[in-house]
């Protein structure tokens, strides 16, 4: 019983997944209720966390596989919540695509639970069970449209994402030949007694779980898949991508390389690896998305710039005294203010490319004049992409360079805020052509109820915290204080 | 309480003009008049109850904000003697371009809604005492004048509206630095706690910072050589833009020099003063000779902006009580002087459509109220004794002779160019041969023209016969301000 109050959430989101395939099965005639059915479920699930998070009583399952700390909590309700979203934005795409209806809602929901799995596993082999499980399902995804380029992006990621795959494999093997065990908290025992006398060997092992990981997290140089995949995949689908397992994988990258690896040797090593990849990352992302003329390809290249940014947390462990967990919190921080952020201009993308049947910048032209709150909306998110103030994402910016200064990293911070500069003109960019281009179309339109539903809670949620980002700031401080730093 | 409500009254009133229906859209410009009344009656209310003996802060709110890990960031706001006057200028002005803002027909909700978001974060700079605090009202501002001057604006709008952005957020992207840098070494925003701090440079020499937080703060004021963003700027934007962005966006300039390089690192500002009076007289002669070739009236006030705003950076640069306070007098005067000279040329230009001055002249016969407005406006603009513009200059020389005797040489050339080039300009405009073409124009007569310009001239004298009403305030708190530089 106990086993299963802890699975709960995954659970939940397994199940229903299961049961929309049923009832599309049974009852053919209700298929339109199919998106309802798994947001049913994704609240359940949701509730299922609140009341951990209510009892305060987190615990481990599966011989502590599974931890069940506010860490993971905290990814469960984003991952929730991220997923919610991409039903409901997926609504109106698939009702149009037509087909398979029932496999596209069931394997969003199965990505979910694997995304959820990563967020909860302390031990190697079930986080490579938890990646599989959320990837394949994503594999799918990504060429469930019936155009060539979607093909071609699933192909592609499919092929990536396998090599990605064995890299890591080979990294954690590594791990296991030298520690004996896959238990993360194992792993650092073996690291803090004989870990500096096989430095090397961690060296090598961490090379490859940095380059696997770097695979999902979509980080310089592991990012070249990222703007087709993006561009070619469902638009719904490249939104969950674009936040789900990003998020998931740095949800685990942090807590691997904070908990097994954070001993004080090895983390000098790995920050700065850290850092050296999200200089490039931010930079490299942003010149390239500023050249991009579509516009789910500029997000894609500005998703690596952003994951840069994440990187600044993770490479900011070296924080003295009692704040060493600011840069793992600003790295939820991050991820979270970055998932509604980056959604709400996907949804608004959605809901504009429904319209107008295309994705290219120029052809936003004059928005704001033909849908003022899907214009008003876009260029919220995009204001807080670039992370202008009053919105969310200047604070998480604000509190991952804080964690980087601290972390001695100023040379780091320099450069984001450099490149915060050089996103400014490309985010910016888009908001331009739709308050001051000229439209040759006129005629106005609304988003639809789903798509104007989740973009009104995206952008609410970016303006509210945008003012008053404390609640969001200490819940990602309690989830990274949950992680098990046994280096400290 | 006071100032919180200050600061916010023009944003709920920008609300409140967006929730206003389609049908009643022309009411939009009464909203926002009472808004901006409001303010004005607050900031008045603070203005007479201000305790000019008190030492520290007045009115001051206090709150914590958000905890960034490690420390706060709080919401923290009060008043000095160098931010009380910069307050009621702003909210005098904000009056004055919501009046002139009568004439705008296009999209008029929106339009009062960004025009009070703007007021509301430049009384933010002006009263943040927490850093970051201040860097978001900073920042805020950004939005609003960019969507005003590239929606309402003419010409090369969207030109000018992005090219004012770039130097604005590329000055400040510095200033976050330097914000960073120097929070970090003292764990926390709050500028009096920074203000009594001394810094070690580990993590940036101290130079550097200096110099980002100088560069945020020039582009602003804007000095040469970061002034070009400014003659755009001013020619596109639409007139009650010109006048919040001449009259008090550029202040914000000259207070966050005064307010954060001179108070949280005196020592740094002491070594480098000799370039705050080296750009100072460069831009005070730079802007004058440029100003002299100017043709569009706009432009020409806007080049005499930046030699004006030297002046300021002048009067800083001695690091004397007497130098700073005529700086900050200057920037009262030339907020009021160089606003009613923005609200004539928007009262003409909304009649004539041209602001080349070589289609202009004799004007003076077919508007003779507005040619007797721009006069003084003009002569005021020139520093003539007994109008606000001549105490500061004065103030600003006395205080600087001292220190950089040539400097103030040289900048007193600038002054006579500045009745070259304003002399000159009345002379083609308002007076010369009569033009047929301008024969069916109306002179001033609304109520809202007459009560604008009626009340900045009577201001314009108000501090040129009566400085002490400013000085008795701004003194005593420069003063505390030079303790530290002193010691």
């Amino acid at each position: 019983v106990n086993t299963i109050d802890v699975v709960g959430p995954q659970f939940a989101v397994l199940v229903t997944a299961g049961l929309v395939l049923l009832v599309d099965a049974l009852l053919p005639q209700q298929r339109r209720l199919l998106p309802f059915l798994a947001l049913l479920g994704l609240a359940v699930s949701a509730a299922w966390t609140a009341s951990w998070v209510a009892r305060d009583d987190y615990q481990t399952a599966f011989d502590g596989t599974l931890s069940l700390d506010q860490y993971a909590a905290f990814f469960y309700f984003l991952f929730a919540g991220i997923t919610a979203t991409v039903v409901l934005a997926s609504i109106d795409w698939v009702n149009r695509a037509g087909r398979g209806q029932s496999e596209y809602y069931a394997l969003v929901l199965t990505t979910c639970a694997g995304l959820m799995l990563l967020a909860a596993a302390r031990d190697l082999i079930t986080i490579y069970v938890a990646l599989e499980l959320s990837s394949i399902p994503q594999y799918i995804l990504a060429g469930w449209g019936k155009d060539q380029r979607s093909s071609e992006a699933g192909l592609k990621y499919l092929l990536l994402g396998a090599i990605a795959s064995s890299l890591l494999l080979y990294g954690m093997a590594l791990l296991y030949g030298f520690a004996g065990t896959t238990s993360l908290g194992g792993i650092a025992e073996a690291v803090g007694s004989n870990g500096e006398a096989n430095r090397s060997l961690l060296v090598v092992a961490m090379a490859l779980l940095i380059a696997g990981f770097g695979f999902k997290m979509a980080v310089v140089p592991f990012q070249m898949w990222v703007p087709d995949v993006y561009q070619g995949a469902p638009t719904p689908v490249a939104a969950f991508l674009s936040v789900g397992s990003k998020a998931a994988a740095f949800a685990v990258v942090t807590r691997i390389f904070f908990e097994a690896l954070g001993a004080d040797f090895l983390s000098s090593d790995w920050a700065n690896v850290f850092a050296v990849i999200a200089a490039i990352s931010m930079t490299l992302g942003n010149v390239m998305a500023i050249v991009q003329t579509d516009i789910k390809r500029m997000l894609g290249y500005s998703s690596i710039a952003q994951a840069g940014n994440f990187m600044v947390g993770l490479a900011a462990i070296s924080v003295p005294g009692d704040d060493f967990t600011l840069g793992a919190s600003g790295v939820l921080l991050f991820v979270a203010t970055y998932a509604f952020t980056n959604l709400g201009a996907f949804v608004a993308i959605i809901a504009i490319s429904q319209k107008i049947g295309s994705d290219q910048i120029r052809d936003y032209a004059g928005m704001w004049r033909r849908s003022p709150l899907l214009a008003a909306a876009l260029a919220l998110c995009l204001i807080s992409l670039t992370g202008i103030p009053p919105t969310a994402g200047f604070w998480a910016k604000l509190y991952v360079f804080n964690a980087g200064i601290r972390a001695d990293l100023a040379w780091l911070v320099i450069i984001g805020v450099l490149n915060s500069m050089v996103s400014a003109y490309y985010y910016l960019g888009v908001a331009r052509q739709m308050f001051l281009g000229d439209a040759e179309e006129r005629e106005s339109f609304a988003a639809s109820p789903s798509v104007g539903f989740s973009l009104a809670v995206a952008t609410v949620g970016v303006f509210v915290f945008g003012i008053i980002p404390m609640p969001l700031i200490s819940v990602a401080q309690d989830a990274a204080g949950a992680l098990d730093i046994i280096a400290r | 309480v006071e100032l919180t409500a200050l600061v916010f009254v023009p944003s709920v009133a920008a609300v409140l003009v967006l929730l206003l229906p389609r049908a009643y859209e022309n009411l939009a410009r009464y909203v926002a008049l009472a808004g901006s009344l409001v303010a004005l009656g607050i900031s008045l209310y603070m203005f007479f109850g201000f305790d000019v003996d008190a030492q520290g802060f007045q009115y001051v709110v206090r709150e914590d904000w958000v905890d960034i890990g490690a420390f706060n960031l709080q919401y923290f706001m009060g008043v000095d003697g160098l931010s009380m006057p910069l307050l009621v200028l702003t909210t005098v002005l904000t009056t004055a371009s919501v009046l002139v803002s009568f004439s705008v027909t296009r999209r008029q909700r929106a339009y009062y809604a960004l025009l009070l978001v703007l007021s509301t974060s430049v009384l933010g700079v002006f009263s943040a005492l927490d850093f970051m605090l201040f860097f978001l009202f900073w920042e805020l501002e950004l939005f609003p004048m960019f969507l005003l001057i590239a929606v309402w604006g003419s010409g090369r709008k969207e030109y000018s509206a992005t090219k004012f952005v770039l130097y604005t957020i590329a000055g400040s992207a510095f200033m976050l630095v330097a914000i960073l840098v120097l929070a970090f070494n003292a764990n926390t925003f709050d500028i009096e706690v920074l203000g009594r701090s001394t810094f070690s440079g580990t993590l940036l020499p101290l130079t550097w910072v200096f110099l980002f937080l100088f560069i945020g703060f020039a582009v602003k004021l804007p000095i040469f050589p970061l002034h070009t963003w400014l003659p755009d700027a001013h020619s596109d934007a639409p007139t009650a833009v010109s006048v919040m962005l001449a009259g008090v966006l550029l202040k914000m300039g000259g207070y966050g020099i005064i307010r954060m390089c001179v108070t949280i690192l005196p020592e740094t500002a002491d070594d480098y003063s000799l370039w705050f009076a080296i750009i100072g007289s460069v831009s005070i002669l730079y802007g004058a000779f440029v100003t002299l070739r100017q043709t569009d009236m706009k432009r020409l006030i806007a080049y005499s902006s930046v030699s004006h705003m030297g002046l300021v950076l002048l009067g800083i640069s001695a690091l004397g009580t007497t130098g700073i306070t005529g700086a900050t007098y200057q920037m009262l005067a030339h907020g009021l002087i160089t606003g009613l000279l923005f609200v004539m040329v928007g009262l003409m230009y909304d009649r004539t459509h041209t602001r080349d001055i070589g289609r202009l002249g004799g004007l003076a016969r077919q508007m003779p109220l507005w040619a007797t407005g721009t006069v003084f406006a003009g002569f005021a603009s020139l520093g003539l004794p007994a109008l606000a513009g001549f105490v500061a200059e004065v103030t600003v020389f006395v205080g600087t002779f001292d220190r950089y005797e040539w400097a103030v040489l040289l900048s007193i050339l600038g002054v006579v160019l500045s009745a070259g080039y304003i002399l000159w300009m009345v002379e083609r405009v308002v007076f010369g041969p009569v033009r047929p073409e301008w024969n069916e124009l109306t002179d001033q007569r609304h109520w809202w023209e007459h009560s604008t310009v009626a009340g900045l001239a009577a201001l314009i004298i108000l501090l040129g016969v009566y400085p002490p009403l400013m000085t008795d305030m701004i003194n005593p708190a420069i003063e505390t301000i030079m303790q530290r530089v002193g010691s």
